[in-house]
C-alpha cells in the first residue's frame, strides 16, 4: 500500500463521516444523490436501462429529485451515509486484494512481460490498485457489467454468479426466516417465566446454538439425519429437501442470540409502567401482552437482524462448503484462493449490496417499532 | 480501612460468581483443558507429527487413545496440540482486540461532540460489513509468507473483533466523564491523559473482564472457521474437525476423528460462554439475566 492509497482512503473515511460535518439541508441533498447513484448502479447490472447517455443521465437526475423532495431526512442521512460505504468498501477489498502475495497471472508458465502486460490488458486489471479501482467502477457504471472472470475462461462475472445468487438467498433467507421464528418463540416462552423450567431450557438450547461453531452443527445434522435416519440427502443442491439441514446449521447460533435478545427485551417490557397501566384497566394477559408489550419487547432483536442478516450470509460460505451447496460463497473462497479479482470484487460487491439494503429496510422496521427512533432521527 | 477494600465493588462481583455454579463450572472445565493441553504433552512425550502409515484410521485402543489418523498419526496428540494452538489463538487474539478496542473506546467516550460521532461512524461501517470477507481478504496477506503459522491469524482476528468492545467501552465512559470525580480530578488540574488512565480505566476493568471473556470464544470459532475453509493454521481444533467431516461417508465410520476435537472445541466454548455469562452478571447485577 502506498501513501497515495493512504490519502484515498483517508478522503474515502471523510465522504463516508460526511453526514457528521453537514448541516441538514446539505445532508439531503448528499443522500439523494447517493441513492440516485445506487439506483442506476443497481439498474444497469440488471440490465433495465440501456447504454445511451440520455437515459443514464435522466434517470439520475429524475431519481435524485424526487427522493431529495419527498424523502424523509432520516432516511436519507442512512443513505448518505451507506451507499459511499459501499463504495469505500470496494475500494477496501481492492487494496487488500492488491497487497495479497501474487497475482491472477502469476501461475501461467513463466509468461514473459510482454504477454503478462496483454493479458493485463485484455482482463482490464492494471498494476496498480488504485488504478484498478477506477477501472471497475467504470465497469459496473458506465458499462453496466461485472467484468470478465480472470481464471474461468471466456465468462463474465455476473453470467457466472447469476445461477448462484438465488440458491444464496434462498439459502439466506429460509436461515434468517428460522432464526427469527425460533428465536421468538424460544425467547418470548423463556421471558415470560423467567427462572422457570421453561426458561432454563430455552436458553440452554440457546447455549448450544452460540457455543458450538455451526459446521460442529451441521456434521451432527447429517451424522444423525442423513446417514442414521436417511431422512435428508447429505449434500448437494436440487430441491427444498436439500436445503434444510444447510439453512437449520446457518440459522442456529443467531436464533440464540434472538432468543437470548428477546428474553431479555420481554422480561424489561413486562415491568414498563405502561404494561402495569394495560393490567391495571383489566386487560388480558394475552392482550397485554401482544398489543402493548410485543413492540418494546422485540426492538432489540429486530435491530440486531441487519448484523445477523450479514452474518448469516457470510456464515454461509462455511455451510456451503460444508454441504456442497453451489452458492455465491464458494465462488468468493474459489475467487480468493485463485486471485481472480473479478470474481472476489463481483461477489463482495453484491453481497455488500445486498448487506446494505438489508440494514436499510432493519433501519426502517426499527423506526417504526420504537417512537423514540421516529423522533430523534 | 481493609473492610471497606473488602467489600469493593469487584470483590462483591467475585463474591457473586462464586455463587453461580453454571459459572463456576465453566471455569473449572476451563482449567481442566488448559492443564490438558499444556501439561499432558510434556508430561507423556506425545508426537503430533510422525506418521505410521499400517496403522493408519486405527480406532481407539491400547497405544493410541483417541486413535488414528488416515496417515497413522496419533490423533490424541494432535488434539490436544491442536488446543494449544486454538486456546493461543483466542488468547492473543482477544489481547490485541482489548487493547485497540478499549484505547478507541475510550478515547471517542471521553472526549465526545464531533470527533465521537466520526468515530463511531467508523465503528458503524466496519459493524456493516460481513468480517469473513475482511478476515480472509487479510489472511491472503500472510498466505504465502507465513503459511500455517498462528501469528497472522490471530493477527486478522483482532483486528476486526475490536468493534463490540469499542462500543461498550465508548457508553461506559460517557456515562463516567459526568461523574463527580471526573470533574473533581478535572478541577485540581489533572491532564486528560491522567483522569483517563488513572480515574475512567480502573472503573472500566468489570465491562473489559466480561466481554474479553467473550471474545474468547467468538475468535476461537472464527479460528475454526477459518481453518474449516484451509485458510487457517496447519494444526487447530477447527481443522481436526474438518479432516473429521472430510472422510465422514455413509460406509466406515471414522467417528473418533470427529467426535474428539468437536468435544473438546464445544466444551472449551461452553465453558467459556458460561464463565463469560456468569461474569456479566455479577458485575451487572441489575440485569435479570
Amino acid at each position: 500500500m502506498s501513501g497515495v492509497d493512504g490519502l484515498w482512503l483517508l478522503g474515502g473515511l471523510l465522504v463516508v463521516t460526511l453526514p457528521v460535518w453537514l448541516p441538514r439541508g446539505a445532508v439531503r441533498v448528499t443522500g439523494a444523490l447517493w441513492l440516485a447513484f445506487a439506483a442506476l448502479v443497481g439498474l444497469r447490472l440488471g440490465g433495465v436501462l440501456g447504454d445511451s447517455p440520455l437515459s443514464i443521465l435522466a434517470t439520475f437526475l429524475g431519481i435524485a429529485t424526487v427522493s431529495w423532495a419527498t424523502g424523509a431526512v432520516a432516511l436519507l442521512r442512512r443513505v448518505a451515509f451507506l451507499v459511499p460505504s459501499l463504495v469505500l468498501l470496494i475500494y477496501v477489498t481492492t487494496l487488500l486484494m492488491y497487497a495479497a502475495p501474487g497475482n491472477p497471472f502469476a501461475n501461467e508458465r513463466a509468461a514473459s512481460p510482454q504477454v503478462e502486460e496483454a493479458l493485463r490488458a485484455q482482463y482490464g486489471v492494471p498494476e496498480d490498485a488504485a488504478d484498478f479501482f477506477v477501472v471497475y467502477l467504470r465497469r459496473i457504471v458506465v458499462d453496466g457489467t461485472l467484468g470478465p472472470s480472470i481464471k474461468v475462461q471466456g465468462r463474465k462475472v455476473e453470467d457466472l454468479l447469476a445461477p448462484a445468487l438465488p440458491v444464496s438467498l434462498a439459502l439466506g433467507l429460509l436461515a434468517l426466516v428460522l432464526a427469527a421464528v425460533f428465536g421468538l418463540l424460544l425467547g418470548l416462552r423463556a421471558g415470560l417465566r423467567p427462572h422457570s423450567l421453561s426458561d432454563h431450557g430455552s436458553m440452554a438450547v440457546a447455549m448450544v446454538g452460540i457455543s458450538l461453531p455451526n459446521f460442529v452443527i451441521g456434521a451432527g445434522l447429517i451424522v444423525v439425519f442423513s446417514l442414521g435416519l436417511g431422512w435428508l440427502p447429505v449434500a448437494g443442491w436440487g430441491g427444498l429437501h436439500h436445503l434444510w439441514l444447510p439453512a437449520v446449521t446457518l440459522a442456529l447460533p443467531y436464533a440464540a442470540y434472538i432468543a437470548r435478545l428477546v428474553r431479555a427485551g420481554t422480561i424489561e417490557a413486562m415491568q414498563q409502567d405502561f404494561v402495569r397501566t394495560a393490567r391495571a384497566k383489566g386487560l388480558p394477559e394475552r392482550e397485554v401482552l401482544f398489543r402493548h408489550a410485543f413492540r418494546a419487547a422485540v426492538a432489540p432483536a429486530v435491530a440486531f437482524l441487519g448484523p445477523a442478516a450479514a452474518g448469516i450470509m457470510t456464515g454461509s460460505f462455511v455451510v456451503e462448503v460444508l454441504f456442497g451447496v453451489p452458492g455465491m460463497g464458494q465462488w468468493f473462497v474459489k475467487g480468493a484462493i485463485n486471485r481472480d479479482y473479478s470474481v472476489v470484487l463481483g461477489t463482495a460487491t453484491i453481497y455488500f449490496g445486498l448487506i446494505t439494503l438489508f440494514n436499510f429496510l432493519v433501519d426502517i422496521a426499527q423506526a417504526w417499532l420504537d417512537p423514540r427512533v421516529r423522533e430523534s432521527a | 480501612m481493609t473492610r471497606i477494600e473488602e467489600t469493593g465493588p469487584v470483590r462483591r462481583a467475585f463474591a457473586r460468581l462464586r455463587r453461580n455454579r453454571a459459572a463456576m463450572g465453566g471455569a473449572w472445565t476451563l482449567v481442566g483443558v488448559v492443564l490438558l493441553c499444556f501439561g499432558l504433552p510434556a508430561a507423556l512425550g506425545l508426537d503430533a507429527q510422525s506418521t505410521d502409515p499400517v496403522r493408519h484410521l486405527q480406532p481407539p485402543g491400547p497405544g493410541a487413545w483417541l486413535g488414528r489418523d488416515s496417515l497413522g498419526r496419533d490423533y490424541l496428540a494432535r488434539v490436544i496440540v491442536g488446543g494449544q494452538t486454538s486456546l493461543l489463538i483466542g488468547l492473543l487474539a482477544t489481547l490485541a482486540s482489548v487493547t485497540i478496542g478499549v484505547f478507541y473506546g475510550m478515547v471517542a467516550g471521553y472526549y465526545g461532540g464531533r470527533v465521537d460521532e466520526a468515530m463511531m461512524r467508523l465503528v458503524d461501517f466496519l459493524y456493516g460489513l460481513p468480517y469473513m470477507f475482511l478476515v480472509i481478504l487479510i489472511m491472503l496477506l500472510f498466505s504465502e509468507t507465513a503459511r500455517g503459522e498462528p501469528l497472522p491469524v490471530f493477527l486478522a482476528l483482532g483486528l476486526i473483533q475490536w468493534l463490540t468492545m469499542a462500543r461498550i467501552v465508548r457508553g461506559e465512559t460517557r456515562s463516567l466523564r459526568e461523574r463527580e470525580f471526573v470533574l473533581a480530578a478535572r478541577s485540581i488540574g489533572a491532564s486528560d491523559l491522567r483522569i483517563l488512565v488513572h480515574h475512567i480505566l480502573p472503573n472500566l476493568l468489570g465491562v473489559i473482564i466480561v466481554y474479553a471473556t467473550l471474545t474468547v470464544p467468538a475468535v476461537i470459532i472464527l479460528e475454526s472457521f477459518l481453518s474449516f475453509l484451509g485458510l487457517g493454521v496447519e494444526l487447530s481444533w477447527g481443522q481436526l474437525v474438518s479432516e473429521g467431516v472430510d472422510v465422514l461417508n455413509p460406509i466406515h465410520s471414522y467417528w473418533w476423528l470427529l467426535a474428539a476435537p468437536s468435544a473438546l472445541l464445544g466444551a472449551t466454548l461452553f465453558a467459556l460462554n458460561f464463565l463469560g455469562d456468569g461474569l456479566r452478571d455479577a458485575f451487572d447485577p441489575r440485569g435479570d439475566g
